[in-house]
């Protein structure tokens, strides 16, 4: 019985490195969500408003980002944009770029979803207890839209981390493509190691993954109970 | 006194800590209606739950002629297509015509042919007038039709016994009649019932036997309903009849 | 923009489409055969298997596609288990579907009240007939709006496939880039074929959630 791979993990800096990748993944994310959060929830307002031509704008983005792979949205944005308008945009840039544009589409859409769904009569009876709208919003509306929309943008950050791993496909060395070259260095001496190293990283993205979820719809069963 | 039909023997049921049912005995004769009333939470819906198994319970038994009805034996099936039931909630099928809610257990428990069951479906309907509604769908009644159809869904499998839990309780008030109408009607037909209802005036017309049900205990039981709904032997059952009253000091 | 060569490239996309498309929906169906057997494993609370089940849910939701393939595809063949590509492609997507239609299918269980079971069950109907009956084609019906955002998911998660060599629409325009370096041309046939692919199930999925929504539950 050859070895699986785990010792090539404990070999010289490897495990340093490959968390290393891991930091670069979500390193990556937590930028994006953040810009996400910032942009999305300006375009949930503004899908709320009811302005016709901004809805058309904002239904064809959302179909645009709902129905391309990220992968392609990365691959036009890293190798499309240097040769049309020949900028030369780093991957990590582009990166940034492409979740930011599928996060915002996303958290715009909750906001508006969140906004939407506090009943009329919330706004009517504050109105006849003869609040100002300064106070509807504050005390009444937005608290209710904030416990609605929590939950699912932690959710975000968990799927924005899971699809950083197609940054590789662009050249970005984050933990698979770490992996991938550890696996590739230690070909001779440890010929099984893509099975201790694959099954190691895995669990590294169900480490970070699996609490966040879990907080996620832990929020949202306390908060949808009240 | 004709023969008896079901026999509750000490039925006693816990939720947890909480006894809910405490040493419950009853006999239900054919073709008695009998009503039990109490106050909110007192255990009457557990107690038709338990009649027809879908709680466990922690002590005694359910006979149904004689045979015991339990949630985990094999013939569970059997006896409960011999028991029918009507919840207080719409609890048709939401999924399915109102013909279709009707004749899907006769159909698939019962393995009746689909012509005969939908005949019968629809002389059933005809009764409570509601002959032309067998291809709508639930959401398309009334909840006062929803519920005229959930206890033509219950009589189509021909029960021996109807227990009808709050039937009423979700209705708006001018749909409480037409569904009171249908009880009346199978009570005349001498069908054996067990209804639990906060309808004071409905319960003293319908019932043969009344039941004051309070704290999981049977209370106070009269065989005479008039007497009973004009002066109750018990302090309890009065306080609690009182409640329907209203007066302006 | 070279037209001759986007048209010379048509056939090789053409065939990726067809390959894409053939293992999406093999995936798919599979995910949604597992979806169906764990919901009613969870449902059923049976021993052992459902924990089983909620494990498999959590690692596979938890854990992007592209390193369950990698596992899949070149660590199970160091243990002995050697699949094709394509195989590995349907497998990963089915089991990764499954988690993902196991959740849809038990929301909509949940959505349920429980005195539908109750109602089916004083009718004399067994556990299963209550399932098959009562129970089930409601679930289905209520869990359609999270399949159809499954479906657009999974097929857009194909896109990973080329990372074990199978030719599908992203493994063809890479390769050609690679070769060719028609980058736009490339670009240009990647983006309307996968419009192709995905376009009309997006459109089909909401008329059918509309139709659904509307069309059997008024209330």
């Amino acid at each position: 019985m050859q070895s699986l791979g785990i010792d090539v993990l404990l070999k010289g800096t490897n495990m340093v490195r490959l968390l290393g990748g891991l930091w670069v993944a979500v390193r990556i994310s937590l930028i994006s969500v953040a810009i996400s959060i910032v942009f999305g929830v300006v375009m949930g307002v503004i899908m709320a408003s009811k302005n016709r031509v901004a809805e058309a704008i904002c239904h064809v983005y959302l179909e645009i980002v709902r129905i391309m792979p990220q992968m392609v949205l990365l691959f036009i944005v890293y190798f499309g944009t240097t040769r049309v308008f020949g900028i030369n945009i780093s991957a990590e840039l582009s990166a940034i770029i492409v979740f930011s544009f599928w996060g915002i589409a996303e958290m715009g859409d909750l906001v508006r979803g969140a906004l939407q769904s506090v009943p009329v009569v919330q706004y009517e009876s504050a109105r006849a207890l003869g609040m100002n709208d300064y106070v509807l919003y504050t005390q009444v509306i937005l608290p209710q839209t904030i416990r609605r929309m929590i939950p699912l943008s932690i959710n975000l950050i968990t799927r924005m981390i899971k699809t950083t791993s197609l940054v590789m496909m662009i050249g970005i060395v984050e933990v698979l493509k770490v992996a991938q070259q550890i696996i590739e260095a230690n070909r001779k001496t440890s010929p099984n190691a893509a099975f201790g190293v694959f099954l190691i990283v895995m669990l590294m993205y169900f480490i970070i993954c699996f609490p966040i979820s879990r907080l996620s719809m832990d929020l949202e069963k306390r908060w949808s109970q009240n | 006194m004709s023969e008896t039909l079901l026999t509750i023997n000490n039925l006693h049921k816990t939720f947890g800590e909480k006894v809910v049912l405490d040493d419950i005995s009853l006999e239900v004769h054919k073709g008695e209606v009998i009503v039990v009333i109490g106050p909110s939470g007192c255990g009457k819906s557990t107690f038709l739950r338990c009649i027809n198994a879908l709680e466990d319970i922690q002590g005694g038994e359910v006979l149904l002629d004689g045979e015991k009805v339990r949630k985990d034996a094999k013939n569970i099936s059997q006896m409960r297509q011999r028991i029918g039931m009507v919840f207080q909630s719409y609890d048709l099928f939401p999924h399915k015509t109102v013909l279709q809610n009707i004749t899907l257990a006769p159909i698939k428990v019962q393995k009746r042919d689909k012509k005969d069951a939908e005949k019968e479906a629809l002389e059933l309907l005809k009764k409570v007038g509601l002959e032309d509604r067998g291809n709508d769908y639930p959401r398309q009644l009334s909840g006062g039709q929803k519920q005229r159809v959930a206890i033509v869904r219950a009589l189509c499998m021909h029960p021996e016994i109807l227990l009808l839990d709050e039937i009423t309780a979700a209705l708006d008030p001018e749909m409480v009649r037409e569904v009171l109408d249908v009880v009346l009607n199978l009570a005349k037909q001498g069908s054996t019932m067990l209804i639990v209802t906060h309808e004071m005036a409905f319960a003293r017309a319908i019932a043969d036997r009344v039941i004051f049900l309070e704290n999981g205990v049977i209370v106070e039981e009269s065989a005479n309903p008039e007497e009973f709904f004009e002066k109750p032997e018990t302090e309890r059952a009065a306080k609690f009849l009182k409640t329907f009253e209203f007066e302006r000091e | 923009m070279d037209f001759g060569v986007m048209q010379s490239y048509l056939p090789l996309f053409v065939d990726a489409l067809w390959l894409t498309m053939r293992i999406g929906w093999e995936g798919i169906v599979l995910a949604i055969l597992i979806g169906l057997l764990c919901v009613i494993i969870i449902h059923l609370r049976i021993p052992v298997l459902r924990h089983i089940v909620t494990i498999y849910i959590e690692v596979f939701r938890n854990t992007p596609l592209l390193i369950q393939l990698f596992f899949i595809y070149f660590a199970l063949p160091k243990i002995g288990i050697r699949l094709s590509p394509e195989f590995c492609g349907v497998l990963g997507l089915a089991l990764l579907g499954g988690a993902y239609m196991t959740e849809s299918f038990r929301s909509g269980l949940d959505n349920i009240a429980a005195i539908q079971t109750d109602s089916a069950l004083s009718l004399g109907m067994t556990r299963w007939q209550t399932i098959i009956h009562v129970i089930l084609p409601q679930a289905v019906r209520s869990s359609i709006p999270g399949l159809m955002a499954n479906l657009i998911f999974l097929l857009k998660e194909t896109s990973v496939f080329s990372t074990i060599s199978l030719m599908d629409l992203m493994f063809t325009a890479k390769d050609l880039i690679g070769m060719y370096a028609k980058t736009i041309e490339c670009l240009t046939l990647l983006v309307i074929f996968y419009l192709i692919m995905l376009l009309p199930v997006s459109l089909i999925g909401r008329v059918v959630e509309r139709r659904m929504r509307y069309a059997e539950f008024g209330d």
